[in-house]
């Protein structure tokens, strides 16, 4: 088993506000290996988006970390000065963010845009670069590839603009993809093509991805691990298959069965009552035990951290070990 | 492109023609040409003469005609103050506040944007705090007080310059020119500097909340995460962006700038055409009045246009392209 | 059967009071020092007659000999003139506080003629759509693209042709009606961009359903509604207004000189410059500077206090 590619330990995000401070992210720790597709799913306002910042180095202020730590290949990123962490960026850490139509510079072409990327991280020529950057494009699907370089972002369609911004986060050769709703904004014809497209080029270039995002549909498809998060933990961890199937954590079983299948017949849909708490609402113990139906007496004190629940990993009193106090 | 320039064109042939108008019912019906011609003891016959002279006995459409015909020409007829040609007056006086505006036009953008960008990039701090606090000073002040100031501090108090009058000009085959001397320099600093206040600071804030605009948007973001160094994000990107809508914006605010002469060249006694309008409202002075009118309209149309054209020039999402293609 | 009455959406005068917008004020010292400055400025202004120590309009009370004195604390100043004195002998600080109930006097009148036609035209724009709606917009643009002071200036002289004689009455009336002609198509572009904003609301919509007339819809609840930026421009306004007045009463084409306001006052000391009495024209000019800051202090504050995107 390599060593992993992302560590990520204990990883605390706080907001401080004139009410008091936030716990946006509370004790996050998850790995991804060389070349694995781990997606991130849960409902808005869970904290997935914030933890691909947090990765990236782009919390918003006030936004920080308060504690916990990321390791690149080993090597700790969370706490570098913003120029270090700046050469990372790109570089081997690429992002793609969800809207392509805000992604790009409206009054830059696309070669410019793309060629300018390449030069800050890779040691080439200009006209390697351009070389480089028609390669990119012509991978991602884009025909015509050397006349779309001088072209502006208005002048593509929405899934088009996808696929240069994808070929952006491309440019430098990453290790690693953070992909932030990489197809919420677009249309469901689209978003087959981009998802499997993205899937394959990463596998082409050997970088890891981080696919952030609340459409189950997608995780199943693409992910080779699942991470489910709730209130800005991670309630379940595991293989893509055994999560969707066999979820140990009753959020989990809630979320898949609250998907209706092709060839399910039902009167009604299935719903988990009650809604996410809000994060200066948080309740004691589990953050789920208000709306669970197996909630026990501990889930109500004591907070559960992530175990070995057979198949998957699970942050659920019903399957912990009891650990030696 | 050309559909949208004949548009522009005919808009703005549209409102030179209404303020024709306005300036021809100025011209007719505000005032007595014929009493103030003649004076007060003029017979009734001499003033049926002149009406018959002047015109004035034809039918409404025929005499706007008229107007517009001698305005075409430049001819506006006798200024009621001065009795001379209105056009020869404004053609003597237009060289004084063309140099004044254009000089503080520079001052404005070389000294606003730059600071603008750095209060953005600097938010927060007291340098940053300092320079808004600076310009919104710089926008409460009224000019003409702006110009006593500095009229009291650098020519009473510390009597460096001048305070009236264009000192030593060169006269080039009609236009007057203060550039060539340095007495004439002398005698545009402070003026120009007055006169470039307002617009410094409204640049100022401009450009500084334009760019905290820009710097919040996605594709600042995404060139971020790209890792590119801040020197191509913040110079190369975002004041790019920063400073499209801003140079079409300060292009149309050549109209304050026009307005804020007339009182620049009040305190400063500045022989240029903002005086000599002045000089016309105070003395009810109806055809210079109506010429100011036509010419500062004409410079604002062909600004207007300008501007359109750099818009169009500089942001390529106006352009027309192809249309985008597959998926 | 009672009809139901359509929900008030509610009102943006009580949310502004509420919370964030209080606490951002409390928290802002620059915001209380200029809300304390304009008040005391306001204060005196509507007070003179009991608050200044002299009646700079008095004749009788004026005394020549005590004719350009300099400030109490310079020497030959005297306590009785804390500011000192004009040319005629008439006490400075007196004829600020009186100037400037004059110059916001002008103001403050101007912008709620500009405020009222403005909101008006606005609501009308954005409510009744197609021609009306554009026809308003495009006398705004035109207007726009004029400066205010030009056509201050051009209305002023046209009313000075009219009337050559005019009494006080009349030439405040011309002044104002310059002023706010200049100033109510900021309102009507903010109005109107609301309305049709809110037109599309659900209340809005259920109002019509229920047969409301559009007036009573438009005054009733979407005014309320669109008042939050109308305020802020109120505020600024004000200031551009008191200033715009001061200019022009500076050129000579304002207020009547039988009541100078600040801008007249600072014209007269002008005069004084060179001769050494500078507190003539300074002092004016500094109260005038006071109201413009701390009013366009206030506008600012209000305006980023009420931006939610700004925190």
């Amino acid at each position: 088993m390599s060593a992993p590619l992302l560590e990520v330990k204990n990883l605390r995000v706080e907001f401080p506000t004139r009410r008091g401070t936030l716990l946006a992210l509370d004790d996050i720790s998850f790995d991804i290996a060389p070349g694995e597709i781990l997606g991130v799913v849960g409902e808005s306002g869970a904290g997935k988006s914030l933890t691909g910042a947090a990765i990236i180095g782009l919390l918003e202020p006030p936004g920080r970390i308060a504690g916990g730590e990321i390791r690149l290949a080993g090597q700790r990123i969370d706490n570098l000065p913003y120029e270090q962490m700046r050469a990372i960026r790109g570089r081997r850490i690429g992002a793609i963010f969800q809207d392509p139509l805000t992604s790009l510079n409206p009054l830059y072409t696309i070669g410019r845009q793309l060629t300018e990327t390449i030069l800050t991280h890779l040691p080439v020529s200009a006209e390697e670069a351009r070389a480089r950057a028609i390669r990119l494009l012509q991978e991602t699907g884009i025909p015509a590839a050397e006349e779309r370089l001088e072209q502006y972002p208005h002048q593509f369609s929405g899934g088009m603009r996808q696929r240069v911004v994808i070929s952006l986060a491309l440019a430098a050769e990453p290790e690693l993809i953070v992909a932030d709703e990489p197809t919420t904004a677009l249309d469901v014809s689209i978003q087959a093509q981009i998802i499997s497209l993205l899937k394959r080029l990463c596998k082409d270039h050997g970088a890891a991805v981080m696919l952030v995002t609340h459409d189950m549909g997608v995780i199943a498809e693409t992910c080779d691990r699942v991470a489910v998060m709730y209130a800005g933990r991670i309630c379940e961890i595991g293989p893509v298959h055994e999560v969707i199937h066999h979820p140990a954590h009753p959020y989990t079983s809630g979320l898949m069965g609250s998907i209706p299948a092709m060839d399910d017949t039902r009167e009604r849909l299935l719903q988990i009552d009650g809604a996410m708490p809000r994060l200066n609402a948080i309740p004691q113990g589990c953050a789920f035990n208000p709306r669970c139906p197996q909630v026990m007496e501990r889930c109500r004190r004591d907070r559960p951290d992530l175990s070995d629940a057979g198949r998957t990993h699970a942050a659920c009193w019903l399957h912990a070990q009891e650990t030696a106090t | 492109m050309l559909a949208f320039i004949l548009r522009r064109l005919a808009q703005a042939f549209v409102v030179m023609l209404s303020v024709a108008f306005i300036a021809f019912m100025l011209f007719q019906y505000v005032g007595d040409p014929v009493a103030s011609m003649l004076g007060q003891d003029a017979t009734a016959e001499q003033r049926m003469q002149l009406r018959a002279d002047l015109g004035l006995d034809q039918p409404f459409p025929v005499q706007f005609a008229h107007f517009v015909g001698n305005a075409l020409q430049g001819d506006f007829g006798l200024s009621l103050r001065q009795g001379r040609s209105v056009s020869a007056l404004i053609v003597e006086r237009l060289p004084a506040t063309l140099e004044l505006s254009i000089v503080a036009a520079l001052i404005a953008l070389l000294v606003g944007i730059p600071l603008g960008v750095y209060a953005a990039l600097r938010r927060g701090t007291f340098g940053s705090q300092l320079a808004m606090t600076v310009s919104l000073i710089g926008v409460s002040l009224p000019t003409f007080l702006i110009g006593i100031l500095l009229i009291l501090v650098f020519s009473v108090t510390l009597k460096w310059l001048p305070s009236f009058g264009r000192g030593d000009v060169v006269n080039l085959g009609g236009w007057t020119t203060g550039f060539l001397s340095f007495d004439g320099w002398r005698h545009l600093v402070l003026p120009a500097i007055t006169l470039s206040v307002f617009q410094l600071a409204l640049i100022l804030r401009l450009v500084r909340a334009e760019m905290l605009e820009v710097l919040r948007t996605d594709y600042i973001k995404f060139a971020r995460a790209r890792g590119l160094p801040n020197r191509a994000v913040y110079f190369g990107h975002a004041l790019k962006n920063t400073l499209v809508p801003v140079i079409t914006i300060t292009g149309l605010q050549l109209g304050a700038l026009i307005a804020f002469a007339i009182i620049t060249e009040t305190v400063f006694q500045w022989p240029g055409m903002g005086l000599l309008f002045i000089q016309a409202v105070q003395f009810a002075d109806v055809p210079v009045m109506a010429a100011y009118l036509c010419l500062v309209a004409l410079i604002f149309v062909i600004v207007n246009l300008v501007v359109d054209l750099l818009y169009f020039a500089v942001d390529p999402r106006l352009r027309i392209e192809k249309p985008a293609g597959g998926h | 059967m009672n009809t139901t009455a359509v929900p008030a959406a509610p009102g943006a005068l009580a949310r502004f009071f509420d919370g964030d917008v209080w606490h951002s004020f409390k928290s802002s010292p620059m915001a209380i020092t200029a809300a304390v400055i304009a008040a005391v400025c306001v204060f005196c202004a509507v007070f003179a007659n009991w608050v200044a120590p002299h009646n700079p309009f008095d004749l009788a009370a004026v005394n020549l000999s005590d004719s350009r004195l300099p400030p109490a604390w310079i020497e030959g100043g005297s306590g009785t003139y804390l500011l000192g004195t004009d040319d005629q002998g008439r006490d400075i600080l007196s004829a600020i506080m009186y100037g400037a109930r004059i110059s916001l006097f002008v103001g403050v009148a101007s912008v709620l003629v500009s405020m009222v036609v403005g909101v008006g035209l606005g609501l009308l724009s954005g409510f009744a759509g197609g021609k009306i709606d554009a026809l308003i917009m495009r006398v705004c643009d035109v207007m726009l693209s004029f400066p205010s002071l030009l056509v201050a200036l051009l209305i002023d002289g046209v009313g000075r042709a009219i009337f050559p004689n005019a009494h006080d009455t009349l030439a405040f009336g011309v002044l104002i009606v310059a002023i706010s002609l200049t100033g109510w198509v900021q309102y009507a572009r903010t109005v109107r961009g609301s309305t049709l904003v809110e037109r599309n609301r659900e209340y809005v919509q259920a109002a019509r359903v229920i047969g409301v007339k559009p007036s009573r819809i438009m005054f009733k609840h979407v005014l309320p509604n669109v008042m939050g930026p109308v305020l802020v421009l109120a505020t600024i306004h004000v200031a551009a207004a008191i200033l715009t007045e001061a200019t022009l009463s500076f050129l000579g084409v304002g207020v009547p000189p039988t009541s100078p306001s600040l801008g007249t006052l600072i014209r007269i000391g002008n005069d004084f410059l060179f001769s050494g009495e500078w507190w003539i024209t300074i002092f004016p000019g500094m109260m005038l500077i006071l109201i413009a800051l701390s009013v366009n202090l206030l506008g600012d504050w209000l305006r980023d206090a009420l931006n939610p995107r700004l925190r």
